[in-house]
């Protein structure tokens, strides 16, 4: 079963091509990372396949259905790169972890027990159980992301969708969430990730997929890892960029 | 002088009470998705209708909510279909809805623009037996309204994006939510006024904010205040022999300043205990 099927998707901004003609099938159970120079049309590729993007041309279907009639949203979870920096009411790290949970299907139904459970057990795994009363924006960046992750955690998904889930956060942090994501994907849960880095989870990937060249979005390179050297620009090794700034949101920078 | 003893006080205290309740818990959706102003620019709709009701003899509250909900829909429509800004959307609200209310009311045989005033600040006097049956009316729906959607409507002021992928139709809870600005506002309209309703919505809110650290203890701590200040400022103005209005959103102002200067330590102390 398809769990993401794009079709000829083209999507523009006042007259730019930001995508152009993408073809993508990702099947259940793939781990995909998506790649590409800042600019290439990761970030717009996956908000098209959310429906947060509309399409010039081409169609989306998520779990074989067509964008516009699929109502499961309970099967996916999305890790954004960042809080909406928009919150002016206090939000405790709690509040935002079960939100994720939020559906149209839940209108009648009080918070359960499982719900709650899934909700301690992901604040668990991202070493955040003791701040859960805390208010979300006196969290660091590495924190809120970590938070912003167990959300999806707590969710039910089996299609995780990660928008530069790794980037600022710190080493032994990072080996855990790896290491979680690779039990997911073990559990069956298809990954699709935006990243910079591939080396932390190059071992998990099943599928890479580079995007971009000259700024518009096609697809360069669609197979197993590692990736060929040629793409060398759209990957980023730690090696290669110590301190990449570009690929740490501005949104959350530790206070 | 027992402020009980008068059938008017009784009716003026439900409803400020009434008012204190619901507008905080709308109003707390509004400060999330930064839209504090949204409640102005339904007192200023809700105006038009009030001027309305004068020229055509209808009752004010019903033809005030009519309006405003009507404008309710409008800011949405504006918001989302052109390309308005949802500060100049509510703008546009706020001139059209003075301009319509005064104009109206002018234009009524029999009743001066003056007697407006009652409407804009707010009076001891005007709450009708009817009236209060209406506004009880509407707390209930509101309330019941918030129960079903609220969660709803707690994600889409989160992060609507993240609503979006949960399924969640969030141009229908941003209506939902003005919508119910809407009905906010007229219920206030009788005791608090137009012109300051809306800030029984927003100010115990801000004052709530200052010391707390959950959305939930936001809301209710916000609804606690929303109540004393309506009380406290209703029976001041009893007192005082001034317009509600004013006083309560005085009181309320000073539960603020309070909350505000009792952060200082309260932060301080998590500090050192985190």
């Amino acid at each position: 079963m398809s769990v993401i099927d794009v079709e000829r998707a083209c999507v523009e901004f006042d007259g730019d091509h930001v995508l152009e003609n993408i073809d993508l099938r990702i099947e259940a159970g793939e781990f995909v990372a998506l790649l590409g120079p800042n600019g290439s049309g990761k970030s717009t590729l996956v908000r098209a396949i959310l429906g947060l993007q509309p399409l010039e041309h081409g169609r989306v279907r998520l779990f074989d259905e067509p964008l516009g009639r699929f109502s499961d949203w309970s099967r996916i979870a999305l890790v954004p790169q960042r809080l909406p920096g928009t919150n002016s009411i206090p939000v405790s790290v709690w509040e935002t972890v079960t939100s994720g949970r939020i559906t149209p299907r839940s209108r009648f139904k009080r918070v359960g027990k499982e719900a709650k459970a899934a909700a301690q057990l992901a604040l668990t795994e991202v070493g955040l159980w003791p701040r859960r009363h805390d208010r979300l924006e006196t969290l660091s960046g590495g924190q809120q992301r970590r938070v912003l992750i167990a959300r999806a955690l707590a969710t039910s998904a089996d299609l995780l969708v990660m928008d530069e889930p790794t980037a600022g956060i710190d080493a032994e942090n990072l080996t855990h969430l790896v290491h979680l994501l690779g039990e997911l994907h073990k559990q069956g849960v298809t990954v699709l990730v935006v990243t910079h880095e591939l080396t932390d989870i190059e071992h998990l990937v099943t599928r890479a997929i580079v995007l971009g060249e000259d700024r518009t979005g096609t697809i360069r390179y669609d197979g197993p890892p590692p990736v060929p050297a040629s793409f060398a620009d759209a990957v980023h090794h730690h090696d290669d960029h110590p301190h990449d700034q570009s690929a740490a949101p501005t949104g959350l920078t530790p206070r | 002088m027992n402020l009980f003893a008068y059938d008017f006080m009784q009716r003026a205290l439900i409803a400020a009470v009434l008012v204190g309740l619901i507008a905080p818990l709308i109003g707390v959706f509004l400060v999330q998705r930064r839209l504090s102003l949204l409640g102005d620019g339904m007192g200023h709709v809700a105006l038009t209708g009030v001027g309305l009701a004068f020229l055509l003899g209808t009752a004010p509250v019903p033809t005030a909510m009519v309006t405003a909900v009507i404008g309710a829909f409008l800011i949405e429509f504006i918001r989302y279909r052109s390309r308005t800004a949802g500060d100049v959307a509510l703008a546009l609200l706020f001139y059209g809805g003075i301009a319509g209310g005064v104009l109206f009311a002018s234009l009524a045989p029999g009743k001066a623009a003056s007697s407006l005033n009652a409407y804009l600040f707010g009076s001891l006097t005007t709450v009708a037996g009817a009236d209060l049956i209406a506004l009880v009316a509407l707390c209930v729906a509101v309330l019941i309204v918030l129960a079903i959607f609220g969660r709803e409507l707690f994600a889409v002021s989160l992060d609507t994006e993240i609503a979006q992928v949960q399924g969640i139709k969030v141009r229908a809870m941003s209506t939902l939510m003005a919508v119910l600005a809407a009905v906010v506002v007229v219920v206030g309209m009788r005791v608090v006024g137009l012109l300051l309703v809306s800030a029984i919505m927003i100010v115990p809110v801000a004052a709530a904010q200052q010391i707390t650290r959950s959305f939930i203890s936001t809301a209710t701590l916000a609804v606690a205040l929303g109540v004393f200040a309506s009380v406290a400022g209703l029976t001041t103005s009893f007192y005082v022999e001034v317009p509600p209005g004013p006083t309560i959103v005085l009181v309320a102002l000073g539960t603020f300043a309070f909350l505000a200067l009792l952060a200082v330590p309260i932060r301080k102390r998590r500090r050192v205990l985190t």
